[in-house]
């Protein structure tokens, strides 16, 4: 039950940062990716089981913990995938500050710095 | 309790590769604002790593592979670091290579990129692709994927021009991408399968069914790592963001990260889901033949002398997929001989390409003329390197792709047949046009004399560099049967893991029984 409400957020977290990565403004880039990255812990959670109060403790006569436990791993995958993504959206957020300063747009369609120069000779699309 | 497993000595030789560039790069870290010290402590640390992988090497090539488990914790529950004859003999490759473009690097960043931190970065990338060539658990073949990352985003800004940031941001936020949705596959993965360990994955998945569930994982995993391997339809970064930084940067990154995405697609598909997942192997198939046919075609009509180059790294990335596309072990022996090729070709490219920039008037192939007077060196070796990219007879670049056909008429795979052909055609094509207007057409008489030696700057080194790579590929070319031999065996080993999976597997049977 819990896993199926689970599951619709996270479906409604994936749909939302599709939307924000298919927009042209870096911020909403930005945003997009902290939202999928978000999305994506979450699914990791819920693919270890939700289950409350019964920690995965193996008891001292047994090899194993009683089954039904949640699966402790992919919450610690998570916390490895949490400090990564932070570390990454911190420079995701310097280098669109420092694109806007030096590029002055944050309209990726306008970022074309890096590409060829739309010469006499080769028209491009958007010049014709 | 049980004893922890404690790892023979020979087992530490798998740390090496690693933990080196790491120190040297703390060590780098440490001596911050001394330009010369770090220069001098990235190419200790480079070819201090180039030497334990080769140790590696020798080792795994005659007692099989190595695994060392972290913190002594036994597979499946610990991670552990698996030297295979694929592994190490692409770490001693990528080690040497990444040696020749440091000593490069040395005439081509001045103080202020020094200052920037250009020796750490470069040596924590070096770390990051050995940590993915040599790790055994899938979640930590993410991890190195982000430690990659993180260092290939320091230095493509490193300079701060405006095409830098350009291309930065299309590099940074595509990449990310692809590696969440590298962390969404390994997610479901392990939800489906309970473990991480790759050799453990590969006897779990094979009890799966083979249904929609593991097929979307399958397509996921080809997504992502298809992303970072730069294939089509997801290679438009590349040509974006690898003309933009330094020359030895643009090397290492060409060199060094397609290659890591390729390794792991070979990872994935051969012992992660070593049958199954059709529809993914059927999209790669024409991914792979798209990329390699509009790869040439992107060098063909490129009129920026480093981007013709970013094309034709792309181009070779279609090549070496179609040779996991095929998967026979012919197939396979020619992806695996064109991967060693292509870490070296394309860091010789590029190298050359930043040295036409500084020999002629930048980069526009149709502004640049007569180098061939000012530069004869250079315009011998770019000649040299572009031959052995066609696969033309004598150089390296002809072998695999030798292989590949052979291997592709023997499978009736020949759609990809056609498309090897086809491309290194058009590459001819490609190579050839650059060859002519950049070195070979008269320079019209109003243009600037090209700098002479002395003005290109740090000269020796730069050539010396360049010079290293061309013998390189000109050596394998003519006595080819020792890649030969290593890729063979790499292609059956990874073919029937079974080797691998064992001895990966019993590391756990030295501890307590698994429950």
């Amino acid at each position: 039950m819990m896993e199926t409400a689970f599951a619709i957020v996270v479906g409604f977290l994936f749909a939302f940062s599709v939307y924000l990565l298919l927009s042209g403004s870096l911020i909403r880039l930005v945003l997009g990716i902290f939202v999928l990255g978000n999305a994506t812990h979450l699914l990791i959670f819920v693919a270890g089981r939700l289950t409350r109060e019964q920690p995965p403790l193996i008891p001292a006569a047994m090899k194993v913990a009683e089954p039904g436990f949640a699966n402790p791993l992919p919450q610690a995958l998570i916390l490895t995938a949490i400090v990564i993504s932070f570390s990454l959206f911190a420079f995701l957020l310097v280098l669109a500050y420092r694109a806007y300063q030096t590029l002055g747009t944050v309209d990726t369609d306008d970022m074309r710095d890096a590409e060829p120069a739309p010469g006499p000779a080769r028209l491009r699309g958007r010049d014709v | 309790m049980s004893e922890p497993v404690i790892a023979d000595s020979a087992a530490w030789l798998v740390v090496w590769p690693v933990l080196l560039p790491i120190l040297a790069a703390s060590l780098a870290v440490a001596a911050w604002g001394h330009g010369r010290a770090q220069a001098l402590i990235g190419i200790l640390g480079v070819a201090a790593q180039f030497f334990s992988a080769v140790l590696l090497f020798a080792h795994v090539w005659s007692n099989g592979p190595v695994v060392m488990s972290m913190g002594g914790w036994p597979v499946p529950f610990g991670i552990a670091l698996v030297a295979d004859v694929f592994g190490a003999g692409l770490t001693v490759a990528a080690s040497l290579v990444a040696l020749v473009i440091i000593v490069y690097s040395l005439g081509d960043t001045s103080e202020q990129y020094r200052r920037a931190g250009f020796f750490p970065l470069v040596l924590a990338l070096i770390a990051g692709v050995a940590g993915a060539f040599l790790t055994g658990d899938i979640f930590n073949l993410y991890v190195w994927f982000e430690v990659t990352l993180i260092s290939s985003f320091g230095l493509i800004v490193l300079g701060g021009r405006r095409e830098q940031i350009d291309g930065a941001v299309k590099y940074a936020f595509l990449n990310l991408l692809a590696t969440t949705f590298l962390l969404i596959a390994i997610g479901l993965l392990y939800g489906m399968t309970g473990t991480l360990s790759m050799a453990d994955l590969s006897t779990k998945v094979a009890a799966l069914p083979n249904d929609a569930t593991l097929e979307t994982v399958a397509l996921l995993f080809l997504v992502s790592l298809g992303m970072k391997a730069a294939l089509f339809p997801l290679y438009f970064w590349l040509p974006a963001a690898y003309h933009t930084p330094l020359p030895a940067v643009s090397a290492i990154f060409a060199a060094l990260l397609t290659k890591v995405g390729v390794y792991s697609l070979v990872r994935v598909f051969l012992v992660v889901f070593p049958e199954g997942a059709d529809l993914a192997r059927e999209t790669m198939v024409w991914a792979a033949l798209a990329t390699m046919v509009l790869g040439a075609l992107g060098a063909l009509a490129e009129s920026d002398i480093r981007r013709f180059v970013s094309f034709t790294v792309v181009s070779g990335v279609g090549v070496m997929v179609a040779g996991l596309a095929i998967g026979t072990d012919k197939a396979l022996l020619g992806a695996i001989f064109y991967i060693v090729h292509s870490i070296i070709i394309s860091a010789a490219l590029f190298m050359a390409a930043g040295l036409v920039s500084r020999a002629g008037a930048g980069s526009d192939i149709e502004n640049l003329s007569g180098l061939y007077k000012g530069a004869p060196f250079l315009a011998v070796a770019f000649l040299l390197a572009g031959l052995s990219l066609i696969g033309i007879p004598p150089f390296a670049g002809f072998w695999p792709k030798v292989y590949l056909v052979q291997a592709g008429l023997e499978a009736g795979a020949y759609a990809l047949v056609a498309g090897v052909l086809t491309a290194g055609f058009l590459t001819m094509l490609a190579v050839g046009r650059t060859f002519a207007l950049v070195f070979w057409r008269a320079a019209p008489d109003d243009a600037p004399l090209p700098a002479s030696g002395a003005q290109q700057g740090g000269g020796l080194v730069l050539k010396g560099a360049l010079g290293a790579l061309t013998f390189l590929t000109i050596a394998l070319g003519l006595y080819p049967a020792p890649v030969v031999d290593v890729s063979t065996r790499a292609a059956s080993e990874l073919l029937s893991p079974q080797p691998y999976i064992d001895v990966v597997l019993g590391e756990a049977g030295n501890g307590e029984s698994r429950p």
